[in-house]
């Protein structure tokens, strides 16, 4: 995480001298986002002399964010057509998400990711950090077995992956 | 006269069709904050529609303006939507939740009731059936 905001902020400051100091390209937001992504590719991949774990990390990042983008528009519409049709086809119901995550800032993030997702919506964590309750609009065939096991292997997997 | 494409119509085209669809997202989201049947439904479709309209309409304006300071604003601005309207949303589903505030009537909270009399006392138990 450290890693990689020192990387994007050395890649701006380069980006910007490169406008600076040269007209190869036209100044506008396409050609500064496609300069900016060359020198964040590019020192990512010299992260593999001196952080190796930085250097497996991003791409997995990237596909999360990816993923969850996608998940989050996905899911988005299916709420919308909810939403415009005239009959309930939903079954709310609370389920207890047992956490593997142990930080604070795993949780948090976990929380905040199963809320963006529609159709949940993060309730309250126990005391003791091990339980996360979720509000989830839909059960799908498997009931609320099938949401917990989805949400688990699906955010909380790969948000480990990421974090340990 | 013709081998030069006009830029300007297009991004004009391509930010209008991100602007509209993100203010679509919002008006559905409202009315669904309208006819939900109850607070924690209306929470989960209120919070989400919101966020991606907010992140759509702003990503339609920095391709219609075209320009690197205003795209990176749009970013870090699409970011911190990001973090804080989920907690935002928590924090008011967590406090409605400890006030009583009644879910809908088919709701299934088998096993949600055990944590919520024990943490809200036994007066709660007729309220939360509803």
């Amino acid at each position: 995480m450290k890693t990689f905001s020192i990387h994007i902020v050395i890649a701006i400051a380069l980006s910007y001298l490169f406008f600076d100091y040269s007209s190869l390209l036209p100044y506008n937001a396409a050609t500064a986002l496609l300069v900016f992504l060359v020198f964040i590719l590019l020192l990512w991949l010299s992260a593999v002399f001196y952080h190796p774990s930085y250097f497996r990390k991003l791409p997995k990042a990237m596909a999360f964010l990816f993923f969850f983008l996608k998940e989050m528009f996905v899911a988005n519409i299916k709420i919308a057509y909810e939403i415009i049709t005239p009959r309930y086809r939903m079954q709310p119901t609370v389920v207890a998400l047992p956490l593997s995550a142990r930080t604070d800032v795993e949780i948090t993030l976990l929380a905040a990711m199963i809320t963006l997702t529609p159709g949940t919506l993060s309730l309250d964590v126990s005391d003791d950090k091990k339980i996360l309750w979720v509000h989830v609009l839909y059960l799908e065939e498997g009931g609320a077995e099938e949401i917990v096991q989805k949400l688990k292997w699906g955010f909380e997997r790969r948000l480990l992956e990421l974090t340990t | 006269m013709t081998s030069e494409p006009d830029y300007l119509l297009l991004r004009e085209i391509v930010s209008s069709c991100f602007i509209l669809l993100g203010t679509l997202f919002m008006l559905i989201a409202t009315i669904g904050l309208l006819r939900f049947p109850d607070f924690y439904i209306r929470m989960s479709a209120i919070t989400k529609g919101a966020t991606l309209g907010v992140g759509l309409i702003l990503l339609g304006m920095a391709i219609y303006f075209n320009q690197a300071d205003m795209l990176l604003k749009v970013i870090v601005i699409i970011t911190f939507t990001f973090i804080t309207a989920p907690v935002a949303a928590h924090v008011i589903a967590r406090t409605a939740m400890y006030n009583n505030v009644p879910f809908w009537k088919e709701t299934r909270l088998e096993a949600f009731r055990e944590y919520l009399k024990k943490y809200l006392g036994k007066n709660s138990e007729e309220e939360v059936k509803d």
